[in-house]
């Protein structure tokens, strides 16, 4: 038994909002109340002045299971999850094999068992080898415990497929995530199409090349009555889209990443080509910063996902246009959130932990985390004083590719426990 | 005289005036050297220099290694075609092992912007960047700026305009940077699908007029343009882009009846610039090949003499 002994317990959709304990047994909340006895916990947590909170999710992690190990694997990738305060995450399926039937699915899942340290639910892919062409057998991965479909990395290219896919979706109930790109704008690019990247000499990719698929999706999802999500959304005129598609009564969703709400195309400039800067799509401009954070202020923007896509050093310490896409998230994503978004008052701490707990499990169609007698012990405790400085030699990921190593935040997840077990606890995975 | 206070010569964007004129002031002196019956000089006796190319390139790999041998120099070419790039060598580890043969200096030329950037951090020699991708050309930038200078006397008030396709070039973005920095009114026209996004704000008149940009001018810098930008969407034809930017005889009596008229080379002929015009009174393209090498030579020399009290 563990009991957590004093802290702000926050959990919004429940209508909590109290200083108490929490008592764990086995893998359920067992009591809620003040001076619970703790004479019979193996392990007692001293949460005073910290928020304890229903378990956070990402909706958007790149494993590398299968087929991409030397970047991140299972134990290492759930690793960073739980250290990053995140009880579970839905892995992404461009994957060598692809996710794309339901062996891989059940491959994933039974592998997740045996080494994961969060839960892990697969995403499957839309097309057959996420090549764009023939639709992913959708009823047989959602059988085996695919939560939603996606091509991520490799975005359906003819609007009639990807009409086909959400009409096929749908009648499983499967979201569709939607990396939102038309290659044949953004092709070739390696950041974001500027004055930034013109001044560099480097290729790129202009937000609507996001903006047109974006628009299409949308659009089809009216159509269609598909529940579609934009993932990672990084130009203002998407936010605007999205704005636009939620007042027309489209069943469409969106994320943002702390990369996308935190930085700009400048970065690029003044890491001086650091490929830690290089991820797709790219940080834009200061104004779709803005919208961005508007859409996360105003709830168009439904959640903050990190699209945590981990690399090997050999992959980035190359020329830019020759380096990978993608940057590792999961460490830092509760600590930019705090800093970034709640410490500047943009949005307020039941918000964020809607965010990035009750929605994202909402979105995926699981039961949200919550802290509730008899409910799963999924908790996220977070220490929102505490001022910590981002080193790469204390991250979880077999990867290293952040822009944001040696920036100090303020605020961080303090514990993770995943189905009453304690896997994280000041910043330290606890594996055993 | 001092050296640059630098190990590196990556870009124009991060020189001040003052190192410009430094540098410029040098290859002047420089340049007697290459009109010499007899040009080796001691200056440079003892160093070494690598030309590490990974695009194809006569005028400045030449000029280059010219340069560091009328100064003394001896001088190493990579040409990547026959080298372990072939096999799959990093560029990291290419310059981290030429470095540990004792170089004094990588020249380097590359297709993608920012390579010489990674190359220079790996290493602890010089890296001097040939041009990379389309981002910078530096040594073309200050070969530019000097032939100006020695021709108008300086910068300040002159109107440059610089001709063709501004977004593939690193010769326009060395130029602009070298230029605005030294007070003169840069103006850049080309195919819109050729200008490049908020080179305003550097301080940059932008236009699709290329008579707007010849008006007046007292120096027109022409750019070559490369075949293939054809093959994509940027432009239909060669012949169209002759009629409507092609630097010819007619449109050149819009500029000043004594501006220069400059070319980075290769040329060619017929599209973005009129033989009448690129063998005619005006153009200075030779001068510029010959102050090509007196500006290399200062930028190896002032490198070689970095941290020397000035």
């Amino acid at each position: 038994m563990m009991l957590i002994k004093n802290g702000r317990l926050l959990d919004p959709a429940s209508g909590v909002d109290r200083v108490a304990d929490l008592l764990v047994e086995g893998d359920r909340i067992a009591a809620i109340g003040e001076n619970l006895p703790a004479d019979r916990a193996d392990r007692v947590i001293d949460a005073a002045g910290k928020v304890v909170a229903p378990g956070f999710i990402d909706i958007h992690v790149h494993l590398r299971v299968p087929g991409f190990d030397y970047k991140e694997d299972m134990r290492s990738g759930t690793a960073a999850a739980v250290r990053g305060g995140f009880v579970g995450l839905v892995c992404m399926p461009n994957t060598d094999p692809v996710i794309d039937n339901a062996a891989v699915v059940d491959h994933v899942i039974h592998l997740a068992e045996r080494e994961g340290l969060c839960r892990v639910w697969p995403a499957g892919a839309i097309t057959q080898g996420s090549k764009g062409e023939k639709l992913a057998e959708m009823g047989e991965m959602k059988a085996a415990g695919a939560v939603c479909v996606t091509d991520d990395g490799r975005p359906v290219a003819s609007a009639e497929i990807m009409r086909e896919a959400m009409i096929y979706a749908r009648q499983f109930d499967l979201m569709v995530m939607d990396h939102a790109e038309d290659r044949s704008i953004s092709g070739g690019g390696a950041m974001h199409y500027g004055k930034v990247s013109a001044l560099l000499g480097i290729r790129g990719m202009p937000s609507t090349s996001e903006e047109v698929h974006a628009a299409r999706d949308i659009l089809l999802s009216l159509e269609t009555g598909a529940h579609v999500h934009i993932q990672h959304v990084s130009s203002r005129r998407t936010v605007e889209l999205v704005r636009w598609g939620k007042q027309m009564g489209a069943r469409v969703t969106c994320e943002a990443t702390p990369h996308h709400f935190t930085l700009t195309d400048q970065i690029v400039a003044d890491m001086n080509y650091d490929t830690a800067t290089k991820m797709n799509p790219p940080v834009r401009e200061e104004a779709d910063r803005q919208a961005i954070l508007k859409g996360i202020q105003d709830g168009t923007i439904d959640i903050i996902a990190t699209d945590h896509a981990p690399h090997h050093i050999d992959e980035k310490r190359v020329e830019y246009h020759d380096a990978a896409f993608g940057i590792t998230g999961l460490e830092t994503s509760v600590g930019l959130a705090v800093d970034r978004l709640l410490r500047t008052g943009l949005i307020d701490l039941p918000q964020m932990i809607t965010m990035m707990s009750t929605r994202p499990a909402q979105l995926i169609g699981i039961t949200p985390p919550a802290l509730k007698e008899g409910a799963v012990a999924d908790i996220t405790i977070l220490d929102l004083e505490k001022t910590w400085t981002v080193r790469a030699e204390e991250m979880a990921s077999k990867s290293k590719n952040s822009p944001f190593i040696g920036w100090t935040l303020t605020g961080a997840p303090y514990a993770t426990i995943v189905g009453g077990r304690l896997r994280m606890l000041d910043m330290k995975v606890i594996a055993e | 005289m001092g050296g640059l206070k630098r190990k590196d010569l990556l870009g124009l964007q991060e020189l001040s005036a003052e190192e410009i004129d430094l540098i410029l002031n040098t290859a002047e002196a420089l340049k007697e050297i290459v009109t010499r019956p007899i040009k080796k000089v001691p200056t440079l006796k003892g160093r070494s220099y690598v030309t590490l190319f990974y695009e194809n390139s006569t005028r400045t790999a030449k000029s280059f290694e010219l340069a560091a041998k009328y100064l003394g120099a001896d001088v190493v070419n990579v040409a990547v075609g026959s080298s372990s790039v072939k096999k799959g060598e990093s560029l990291r580890d290419t310059v981290m092992n030429l470095n540990a043969m004792g170089l004094d200096g990588i020249i380097i030329r590359h297709p993608q912007g920012g390579a010489p950037h990674l190359a220079a951090q790996a290493v602890s020699c010089s890296v001097i960047n040939a041009g990379d991708g389309i981002h910078e050309h530096p040594t073309q930038g200050l070969l530019d700026m000097l032939t100006i200078r020695q021709r108008k006397g300086g910068f300040r008030g002159l109107k440059v305009a610089i001709i063709g396709d501004i977004l593939h070039s690193r010769v326009a973005r060395s130029n602009i940077h070298g230029l605005t920095k030294c007070g003169a009114e840069v103006w850049v026209a080309g195919p819109s699908t050729l200008l490049p996004p908020g080179f305003e704000e550097l301080g940059v008149k932008v236009c699709t007029r290329v008579e707007e940009a010849l008006e007046g001018a007292d120096v027109v810098n022409v750019l070559r343009l490369q075949l293939e930008r054809m093959e994509r969407a940027f432009l239909p034809t060669s012949r169209e882009y002759h009629r409507f930017w092609g630097i010819t005889p007619e449109r050149m009596r819009l500029a000043k009846p004594d501006a220069l008229v400059m070319h980075p080379g290769p040329l060619n002929r017929g599209v973005e610039i009129s033989s009448y015009v690129a063998d005619g009174d005006q153009a200075v393209i030779q001068e510029q090949v010959t102050n090509g090498v007196a500006v290399r030579m200062a930028v190896l020399y002032l490198l070689a003499s970095r941290g020397d009290a000035a």
